[in-house]
């Protein structure tokens, strides 16, 4: 029993010592008493800083994992608590006067809605200057309300992306496309081989219909450009304006061209009814060779998938008009305050620093989060997915834009956008859609 | 929240409300057996009135107030919430599922318990024959929706790729093309209404089962000597005996109806034109962050409901006198 007990504890330290030497450098020097990068926050013991997000397990350890430097060095005590509906539930709990002290929001669209409450409190000047130095400057303005800045991008994701099979391509002599043309031709090329090339799925519960407003999104940046989107993510020309229909109709020759769709799940109604989860998985089966969405869509993949460069699913950018111009649609998540106490600033500093963006990687061992933060070091990243991500983020050739849905007010961008862009794929036309999304504008 | 300061903050709670009851209790105590009676009665009614004024009766004001205030609930827009339902094509959608549910629910679960009611009354393994039909009722909203959902399942007609529905599995064995049930209105509507009747026909059945064993014998025997068909039985003994428990039933089911949500979000989250009143105005408060229209749609269900409760109440009222 003794020399079990002696053996098992050896094991353990072993193993605690092998665990933080292959993680990061931070976190292991944080755990072994290297708190320097931590003195700027103060003596903060007995404090409690809690924490809501709408992730939950088993992503949410990794975020537990990443505050335990913080926790050890400073003596605060963080507390995190997920929920699945965070996004309806942190309004509610806004209104009411009972936030968390941080929430972590995904959307720019509903930290303008958090602003409106009253209860979100301005970010300190030390989380501004970390934003300033870490990030590219279009991410402060997502936050920054009536001239005030509310708070820190947390993780990020990259939407333009096409899935396909590595293996497919090569055995079939598809080369991956560097120019929108190039992927009509690359379709156009399956369709002669005998292939349905694109498979897709919108079905979400009541959030069904997004990822075509995904699909708009990225092909309004690509033919109107990023000065134009912008423009129409802030209703300063119309939703039905040529701009848009013209991003709809080009999306329309991809999904709703019954040559081109949808490999393995029918024709193209579907799509509304083929989950989002669901959409790609064909690609496995060969039935289909490629899938639209975003970089987490790696998540979804069967155990004993091997995601990587040479195995049996990869991704590859979706490309720009020219082989130059590089615009990347993607989304992410914010840390906003609803107290302004030290502890909870000092808090939110640290979730500003690269430190913590590094931390955070190495707290997530298999993959699956990144930032835009520049101090984030992509050689860490074990997926290759995430590397292929980070160096989009961090190309200073890529013209970055967030979700432009996730920035619409909510009448908009979490309802006739959706509804609309499902009855669309189920037979309504280009005009009639886009004609109905901008008569829900609200006018105040 | 640390588990002690759960523990402490519970163990207050309890302390308050024993001090509460015992206060209340003690009160009792001061008036003497004799006065005791109605202020005895109004103080335990207090705490419960208290609770749903709380609860209930404040929320419901609440609710009516917001509905005359726009998305954000700050300026006032008088009736235009009320017009955008009775205007809005999407709106207007709503109120035409919502009418196609609480039409046809009722009377189709109400037929299919009373029909199956009488067909297994004194057959042989009855109990059995009734256990399989309730057995839908056990199961929660949302399980159900799921099982349908795997009946409505579409695959498409290709070579490599097999059906998983139930229902278009037939369709293929039949030789036809599988079909994609859920996104066509208003079928799709009508094969969501399928699932609670699914689940209401157990309800129904168990109702009308015990009404009808509780037609006094001499009735039937009557009946039978006169020489009554079995339609003229049905005609003219057993459904006027059963007459209340059936208004109960189709009432019960009707407000059931109404409130119908769960299957709508699991089946379709109100796509594809599936929307009804009570699903439409959760999505309207927490999707679409407005308010005014959530909460008018709320009213607008309130006032939906009260004449079913209504007439449901005076039933029961006249049952109880006879």
């Amino acid at each position: 029993m003794a020399i079990a007990g002696v053996l098992s504890v050896g094991l353990l330290a072993s193993a605690c010592g092998g665990s933080s030497s292959d993680t990061s450098s931070t976190a292991s020097g944080a755990s072994s008493g290297d708190c320097s990068a931590y003195t700027q926050y103060g003596d903060l013991s007995g404090k409690t800083i809690s924490v809501s997000a709408g992730i939950v397990t088993p992503e949410d350890t990794a975020y537990i994992d990443s505050y335990k430097p913080f926790e050890d060095c400073t003596g605060a005590k963080v507390t995190y608590d997920g929920n699945k509906d965070f996004e309806t539930q942190i309004l509610v709990r806004a209104r009411a006067g009972n936030p968390p002290d941080i929430a972590i929001v995904p959307q720019p669209g509903l930290v303008k809605q958090l602003v409106a409450t009253g209860a979100a409190k301005p970010a300190p000047k030390a989380v501004a200057d970390n934003v300033d130095k870490f990030w590219s400057p279009e991410w402060k303005a997502y936050t920054t309300v009536d001239g005030k800045y509310y708070g820190a991008p947390s993780g990020a994701s990259v939407k333009s992306l096409v899935w396909y099979s590595p293996s497919e391509f090569k055995d079939s002599g598809y080369a991956v496309p560097t120019t929108l043309d190039e992927l009509k031709t690359l379709s156009d090329k399956m369709v002669s081989d005998g292939k349905k090339p694109w498979c897709a799925g919108i079905s979400s519960g009541e959030a069904t219909g997004w990822p075509i407003t995904d699909w708009m999104e990225d092909m309004m940046l690509r033919s109107a450009g990023p000065a134009e989107y912008d423009k129409w993510v802030n209703h300063q020309i119309a939703f039905n304006s040529a701009e848009p229909t013209k991003a709809l109709d080009m999306v329309g020759e991809y999904l709703k061209n019954p040559a081109y769709v949808n490999g393995g799940l029918g024709d193209v109604t579907s799509i509304a009814t083929t989950t989002f989860q669901d959409g790609g998985l064909p690609i496995l089966d060969g039935t289909c060779s490629l899938h639209r969405q975003a970089s987490f869509y790696a998540a979804n993949w069967p155990k004993g998938t091997t995601v990587a460069e040479d195995g049996d699913v990869f991704a590859f950018y979706l490309p720009g008009k020219t082989a130059g111009d590089k615009p990347v649609l993607g989304g992410g998540e914010f840390n906003v305050a609803f107290s302004d106490r030290p502890e909870v600033q000092a808090f939110q500093t640290y979730l500003s620093t690269d430190t913590w963006a590094n931390n955070k990687v190495a707290a997530t061992p298999n993959g699956g989060w990144i930032s835009a933060n520049k101090g984030l070091d992509a050689s860490k990243l074990s997926s290759p997915i995430d590397k292929l991500s980070a160096d989009l983020l961090q190309d200073p050739k890529t013209v970055f834009r967030f979700d432009g849905s996730d920035q619409m007010p909510a009448a908009v961008g979490s309802n006739s956008f959706w509804k609309q862009a499902t009855a669309w794929i189920t037979g309504q036309s280009t005009k009639d859609t886009v004609d109905n999304i901008e008569a829900s504008w609200p006018t105040s | 929240m640390t588990t002690l300061e759960k523990l402490t903050s519970m163990a207050g709670a309890l302390l308050l409300f024993g001090a509460v009851m015992g206060l209340i209790l003690y009160i009792a105590g001061r008036f003497g057996e004799r006065r005791a009676g109605k202020p005895v009665a109004f103080l335990f009614l207090l705490p419960t009135a208290l609770l749903v004024a709380v609860g209930l009766v404040y929320p419901a004001l609440r609710t009516i107030y917001q509905s005359f205030f726009d998305a954000g609930g700050t300026s006032f827009v008088g009736l235009d919430n009320f017009a955008t339902i009775f205007t809005s094509s999407d709106e207007l959608t709503v109120l035409r599922n919502t009418v196609l549910w609480v039409v046809v629910t009722p009377f189709i679960a109400t037929a299919v318990g009373l029909l199956y009611a009488i067909l297994v009354d004194g057959a042989r393994m009855e109990a059995f024959a009734k256990a399989l039909i309730f057995l839908p009722m056990a199961i929660s909203f949302v399980g159900a929706s799921i099982i349908w959902k795997f009946i409505y399942a579409y695959r498409p007609d290709q070579a490599n790729v097999k059906q998983i529905g139930v229902l278009n599995q037939i369709v293929v064995w039949l030789g036809g093309t599988p079909v994609n049930w859920l996104v066509g209105s208003p079928l799709n509507t009508l094969l969501l209404i399928v699932i609670l009747i699914w689940i209401q026909a157990g309800f129904a059945m168990t109702i009308l089962s015990a009404a009808i064993k509780a037609i006094p014998g001499d009735i039937v025997e009557a009946a039978r000597l006169d020489g009554v068909t079995t339609l003229g039985m049905f005609r003219f003994v057993t459904l006027p005996s059963i007459r209340p428990a059936v208004v109960v039933v189709l009432t019960t089911i009707g407000i059931a109806t109404l409130k119908v949500f769960d299957i709508v979000r699991t089946v379709t989250g109100g796509s594809f034109n599936t929307s009804v009143v009570a699903y439409e105005f959760y999505s309207q408060t927490f999707s679409s962050s407005n308010q005014g229209l959530g909460s008018a749609l709320a009213v607008l269900l309130f006032v939906l409901v009260i004449p079913i409760v209504a007439y449901n109440i005076r039933q029961m009222r006249a049952t109880e006198a006879r």
